[in-house]
């Protein structure tokens, strides 16, 4: 078990392309950090140098209190999960899991030991003398899982362990590595490109783009408190909707007004924060799950109500999303799949504007 | 362009559509048809030397009759041949040269091949270009300066010299399959090898070797091929009988005065020919699948 702390992390490539900027992290013993981003944005590269996959181009990695920025993949006391798995073809799974250790020279009992504790953790112990090709992809990444597991090092890294699994085995493996931390509480560092997956997973997301950081914190934070225009886009499924909209006094308080059919009061808390941006042209941010229908008895403060009329019904099962769009831009709300709505059919909305965000066009910044 | 419907062509209208039965029917004979012309052309040559190898010298030389027709069939050929000490030479000369040449040229061509596919290093590409290249120079065109180098370390006239020289025609090919085939193995396999705390040779030797069998037996098949049927090189650096592999041998020392023993002959080639035969028989689907890794592995 251990730290790892990052510190002005760069990886330049040939011809001077930076992939990571200068990042700095601090990972906490026992913490479950997942990176995420858009491809391209520096996760991986990012999990590869703290793997020593990749060398550092500047910076420092420190695991455990030693810096490891020249110490070999193997002396860092790592195990790492990948996207396809990487199973040895030619060994069976008991020795797939037993490689490492074999090559650490522990001793046979000892071995047995380990990887049977692994089998009985992720429920392999049948599968012991088979080879990965007769597995199936869930068994192939439990296997790969596993073999971390037996070498009990300080830090597990995940490099998009999921991606090569079909939808519903995902779900299920997700649980799976979960319950795996909760287990054995070994320092993680997990990277993917599916939100959904970030924050179920994680204590702590690193959101980054562009080889950057653009937040850190954990997913309820994120999902409430984005810091940039980015995270506020990037968290949330569907995505949070972006409207030009520019910000006016209306009597003691501010209004929104996105339209002259759509202007929205802000609520009272909010005034003193936002009042320095009176009259600027800003872009209102909302979420679809706080666009929704009007409740007829509405106890909450701070709901407005505008009409508009959907172009696409979404009808998802447990919800139903309508897409409309204002002054050019698409808009998404999420409706109770019981509420009758029709395309081009005008419908009442309700805007929870406690959650509405603000956000600086020219610095992306959210206010 | 008019609206108005375009007259429909006569012939289109009155055109038999295609029947698929038809057509696999038509793709079946053409390539039965070219098969048996391919076997029949390429299983004449064996076919005959066979015939003739169980012949008895007055057989062979009476030209009456049909001659691809065995009339009293007899293994007296062979018989002498296994006798012959002389031809027991070449088979253990053959043996002993490819045994060697195959274990030279294997170690040497995966080494290369571990190191210019998977240690990026500057020059690999080039170099494994080069590789390829020195296979394209044909042997006829080396054989000159090579019988320099092998007189000046004194293995003229010896099998250590062939053993010396052969693994220049082997170790670039092989070289070559082995890059595509170690180059087929995916990259992640390298690295949780590393991470598992394995270093360069054991990567090899526990992880690439194993997974790369099939690539091996190809290499392998090569090699021997190449080694036991070799013949100009041996033509041209070996002279006495002590020395000669089955392929001079028996087209060199077979011949008495200026009389050539046919049947002899043709026995003699035909044993030749087996072990490659046995090779390829029970190895083929490996050949194959050796020759075709890079191709068809994602």
């Amino acid at each position: 078990m251990a730290q790892v702390h990052l510190r002005k992390i760069v990886k330049e490539y040939e011809g001077g392309v930076q992939a990571v900027k200068g990042i700095d992290l601090d990972i906490a013993d026992h913490e479950f950090v997942v990176l995420v981003g858009p491809s391209g944005c520096g996760k991986s590269t990012t999990l590869r140098m703290i793997a020593g996959l990749e060398e550092i181009s500047g910076g420092e990695i420190d695991i455990g209190g030693t810096i490891v920025n020249d110490v070999p993949p193997r002396d860092r006391d790592i195990a790492m999960v990948f996207q396809n798995y990487a199973l040895y073809p030619h060994m069976t799974v008991y020795d797939n899991m037993a490689f490492g250790l074999t090559l650490r020279k522990f001793d046979k009992a000892e071995i047995r030991r380990r990887v049977e504790n692994a089998a009985r953790i992720l429920d392999i112990g049948m599968l012991l003398d088979r080879k990965p090709k007769a597995l199936s992809g869930g068994q192939r990444q439990r296997v790969a899982m596993g073999r971390a597991i037996v070498r009990d090092p300080k830090v597990f890294l995940f490099d998009e362990p999921l991606s090569n699994l079909d939808a519903k085995l995902r779900v299920q493996m997700r649980t799976e590595i979960k319950k795996v931390h909760q287990t054995v509480r070994t320092t993680t560092v997990y990277v993917t490109h599916d939100q959904v997956e970030a924050m179920t997973l994680a204590d702590r997301v690193v959101v980054m783009n562009h080889g950057k950081i653009e937040q850190v914190g954990p997913p309820q934070e994120l999902y409430h408190h984005p810091r940039t225009r980015f995270v506020a886009g990037f968290i949330g499924s569907p995505s949070m909707n972006f409207i030009p909209a520019r910000l006016e006094e209306a009597g003691s308080g501010l209004v929104v007004r996105m339209t002259d059919r759509a202007v929205l009061p802000v609520p009272a808390a909010r005034t003193a924060r936002y009042a320095a941006h009176l009259g600027r042209d800003l872009l209102f941010g909302i979420r679809p799950e706080h666009l929704t229908e009007p409740h007829p008895n509405e106890h909450r403060p701070n709901i407005a109500h505008f009409e508009a009329a959907p172009e696409v019904v979404e009808p998802m099962g447990m919800e139903t999303l309508l897409h409309f769009w204002v002054e050019g831009h698409e808009i998404c709300a999420r409706f109770d799949p019981a509420v009758e709505v029709a395309p081009g059919k005008l419908a009442a909305m309700a805007v929870d504007m406690d959650q509405m965000h603000l956000i600086d066009p020219k610095t992306d910044l959210v206010l | 362009m008019s609206a108005s419907a375009a007259p429909v062509p006569a012939s289109y209208t009155g055109r038999k559509l295609g029947s698929l039965r038809a057509e696999r029917r038509w793709a079946l004979w053409t390539a039965y048809a070219s098969l048996i012309v391919a076997a029949i052309t390429f299983l004449a040559p064996p076919f005959y030397m066979l015939v003739t190898s169980l012949k008895s010298s007055a057989e062979i030389s009476n030209l009456s009759g049909n001659p691809w027709i065995v009339r009293a069939p007899t293994l007296e050929n062979y018989m002498e041949l296994i006798a012959n000490p002389l031809f027991r030479g070449f088979f253990v000369n053959s043996v002993v040269i490819t045994a060697c040449v195959v274990v030279i040229s294997m170690v040497i061509s995966v080494l290369a091949a571990f190191a210019l596919a998977r240690m990026k290093f500057w020059g690999s590409q080039a170099l494994a270009t080069g590789v390829f290249l020195t296979y394209l120079v044909p042997d006829t065109l080396l054989f000159i300066p090579l019988y320099q180098i092998v007189g000046s370390l004194g293995l003229l006239n010896s099998i250590w010299g062939l053993i010396l020289i052969y693994p220049t025609l082997t170790v670039p090919f092989c070289t070559w399959i082995m890059i595509g085939y170690f180059a087929s193995i995916p990259k992640e396999l390298d690295e949780a090898a590393l991470i598992d705390g394995a270093n360069w040779m054991q990567m090899l030797t526990r992880i690439f070797i194993p997974v790369a069998l099939p690539g091996i037996i190809a290499a392998t098949i090569f090699a021997f091929t190449v080694s036991w049927a070799a013949f100009v090189y041996p033509t041209a650096f070996v002279t006495t009988p002590d020395q000669m592999p089955l392929t001079i041998g028996v087209v060199s020392q077979l011949i008495r005065g200026d009389t050539f023993a046919w049947g002899q002959i043709m026995a003699g080639a035909l044993m030749a020919a087996l072990p490659p035969v046995v090779v390829y028989a029970f190895l083929m689907d490996y050949y194959i699948a050796g020759l075709t890794a890079g191709a068809t592995k994602g």
